[in-house]
């Protein structure tokens, strides 16, 4: 479903280019569950955030389901974004003054989706997330997991077919972070395409294929 | 089955309700935020409004102070206007006296209804022991109804003595305060010089007309007051047409009548209130570049407030204009959000705004009797569609740079320049 080839991304930081990505090629297929990990500054960020249609690489080819989105313009990256991609990022991004409800309704307010059905699909989240009890709360009343499973549940309402986690766990405690992470996982069992970026050895370990990344450049999968 | 399912239901594209919804959230729940600019915008719309209306007022001030002898009345002055287009001359003695007897004569041209005869002077007016110096006006009944003279009590000078000497007198509010404090006036003698006058009127107060303070005039019938200043001429002679049409041929009448009976020489002059105001026209159009110019300066505050404001409360939304995109908004919606919210608030805080500085306007107005304060309509509109214009502008701007950024940096703070 995700093709890479080629991929490169540089920043320019004052009179240097940083090249955070070099070469990078990669097949996702529908249905995995992939581990990116790397020492910091390997590039795991910006590869999300490139797949994830957050930012746009320097060169290279990125096809999604045999699109490439570089030939897209912004109104259909944007509408490819609310259809197929789920990003949760480590530090939650939460809407301060909405509720955890109306923080989960967000992208199905964006994306048109009418009233009616919102609420149905809602309700139905809530219950899976275990947020039921939390639904009225503003993100500054919940803890760091219920944060990230309302950030979960609002990357998924759209039922996108792949979610990207950068660190979801990162800032959280090691229960809530197992919580969080069996919630990824029983998505993916469902049936979607779990990305995770994770310096967690043991969290790597449970993906079913890992990709280590060292200095924007891609390493052998040792055990996949 | 997911893919089914979402194209039977998104149409990505924000309903309206769903838009208005987001907005008044964002309003009512950043409250702090939300006051801040609504007092920002709101403030720059009074200004502009106090502030013209104040410039307005004074101009109104000045018209209708020069307004008060009304379309109808022709003024006569003794001597020839040399200069076209300047200003008659107001006091002076002229080579040929404008007498009693002219007066009479164009009191029967048919085209006049009234004439009312001035004469002017300064004297000391006394009444038990307590003495002041006071304008001396010498006229007749009519004077009073051209002048818009109301009588608080008692009554006018007689009509039969129009133009005969009799020893009346009707007293202006504050010198009838000032001589007899309290006491009642009517029917009490006056001394005016050496000559004794009786009451038999006294002034509503009616402020400074014409630049004559009303309130401390003493009016006496013209004969009396020509003995008392010992003079044959007029100061002014008024004439009131029947027919404002006619207004220029009796004007011509006029000037060829005196003119006859002034053994064939035009030496008085004759002018319409009309042609007063238009000699008044440079002042008049200093006056209105002066509210021109109040508005522009206070637009130019106000917008500079309601343009920082607007920069300010959208720049520090960047991180949500990144995530609003995260999550799939186009940079077309996340503007049309942006310019929604700031068209909402622009609206109410402009209309309160404007109703405020009316309110305000309305108890200045109910305050102050002799000036009235009223904001031009021009300007009324150019406040509500600066404040409009310009919150719409400065919140579009901040919006549309950040919006065009990848939403990984817009997420981040990051500004357009650390872009690869
Ligand atoms: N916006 C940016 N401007 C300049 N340099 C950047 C930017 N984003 C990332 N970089 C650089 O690109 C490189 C890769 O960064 P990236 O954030 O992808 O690393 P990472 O693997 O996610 O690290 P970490 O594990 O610390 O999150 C780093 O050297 C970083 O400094
Ligand atoms: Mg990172």
């Amino acid at each position: 479903m995700i093709e890479l080839r080629g991929l490169q991304k540089g920043f320019q930081v004052g009179e240097q280019v940083v090249q955070a990505l070099d070469e990078v090629s990669l097949t996702i297929s529908a249905g995995e569950y992939l581990a990116i990990m790397g020492p910091s500054g390997s590039g795991k960020s910006t590869l999300m955030n490139i797949l994830g249609l957050l930012d746009q690489a320097s060169a290279g080819e990125y096809l999604l389901d045999g699109v490439n989105v570089n030939q897209l313009n912004e109104a259909k990256r944007s509408q490819l974004r609310s259809e197929k991609i789920g990003f949760v990022f480590q530090s939650y991004h939460l809407v301060p003054r909405l509720t955890a409800r109306e923080n989960i309704e967000l992208p199905m307010v964006l994306a048109g989706v009418p009233p009616r059905l919102r609420q149905q699909k809602l309700d139905e989240l809530l219950e899976k997330l275990n947020l039921s009890e939390r639904a009225q709360h503003r993100p500054s009343q919940l803890s760091g997991g219920q944060r990230q499973r309302v950030a979960i549940g609002r990357a998924i309402v759209m039922r996108p077919r792949m979610l990207l986690a950068d660190e979801p766990t990162g800032n959280l405690d090691s229960t809530s972070g197992a919580a969080v992470t069996d919630l990824l996982e029983s998505l993916n069992a469902d049936g979607i395409t779990l990305v995770l970026v994770t310096h967690d050895q043991a969290l790597g370990a449970r993906a079913r294929r890992q990709i280590n990344m060292f200095d924007g450049r891609l390493r052998a999968e040792p055990n996949g | 089955m997911g893919d089914l399912e979402r194209s039977l239901t998104a149409s990505f594209m924000m309903a309206w309700a769903d838009t208005f919804i987001f907005v008044s959230q964002v309003l009512m729940r950043q409250r702090f935020r939300t006051v801040v600019l609504w007092v920002a915008i709101a403030i720059g719309v009074i200004a502009v409004n106090l502030l013209t209306a104040l410039g307005e007022g004074a101009k109104s001030y000045v018209l209708s102070e020069f307004n008060v002898l009304g379309r109808h009345t022709l003024i006569t002055l003794p001597g020839k206007k040399e200069t076209r287009g300047g200003m008659p001359p107001i006091t002076g003695e002229s080579p040929r006296a404008l007498t009693l007897k002219d007066a009479q004569a164009v009191s029967r041209l048919s085209g006049v209804k009234t004439v009312a005869p001035l004469v002017l002077g300064n004297i000391e007016v006394s009444y038990a022991g307590k003495i002041r110096e006071s304008l001396v006006m010498g006229s007749s009944r009519s004077f009073f109804a051209l002048r818009h003279l109301v009588l608080a009590r008692g009554q006018l000078l007689p009509e039969r003595g129009r133009f005969k000497g009799e020893a009346v007198a009707v007293i202006g509010s504050r010198l009838r305060d000032e001589l007899f404090a309290g006491k009642p006036a009517l029917g009490e003698w006056l001394r005016l010089g050496d000559s004794r006058f009786r009451v038999i009127g006294v002034l509503k107060t009616s402020g400074t007309r014409f630049g004559f303070d009303m309130d401390e005039v003493v009016i006496i019938p013209v004969v009396s007051a020509q003995s008392l200043f010992n003079v044959d001429g007029l100061f002014r002679l008024f004439a009131e047409v029947r027919h404002f049409s006619q207004l220029d041929t009796v004007k011509q009448q006029m000037v060829e009548l005196l003119k006859q009976r002034h053994e064939g020489e035009e030496d008085v002059t004759v002018i319409s209130q009309d042609a007063m105001l238009s000699s008044l026209q440079k002042i008049l159009d200093t006056l209105t570049y002066a509210v021109s110019g109040i508005a522009a300066v206070s637009m130019l505050v106000a917008g500079i407030l309601i343009m920082n404001m607007m920069i300010i409360t959208v720049s520090q939304r960047r991180k949500e204009i990144g995530l609003l995109k995260a999550l799939g908004a186009s940079s077309a919606l996340v503007r049309r959000l942006f310019l929604a919210e700031a068209g909402l608030i622009a609206a109410l805080a402009a209309l309160s705004g404007w109703m405020l500085s009316h309110l305000v306007l309305l108890l200045a107005n109910n305050y102050f009797s002799d000036i009235q304060f009223h904001s031009p309509w021009w300007a009324q509109a150019a406040s509500i569609a600066l404040a409009l214009g310009l919150s719409l502008l400065f919140a579009w701007l901040p919006a549309q740079r950040a919006s065009s950024l990848a939403p990984v940096q817009a997420l981040q703070g990051k500004t357009a320049q650390a872009q690869r």
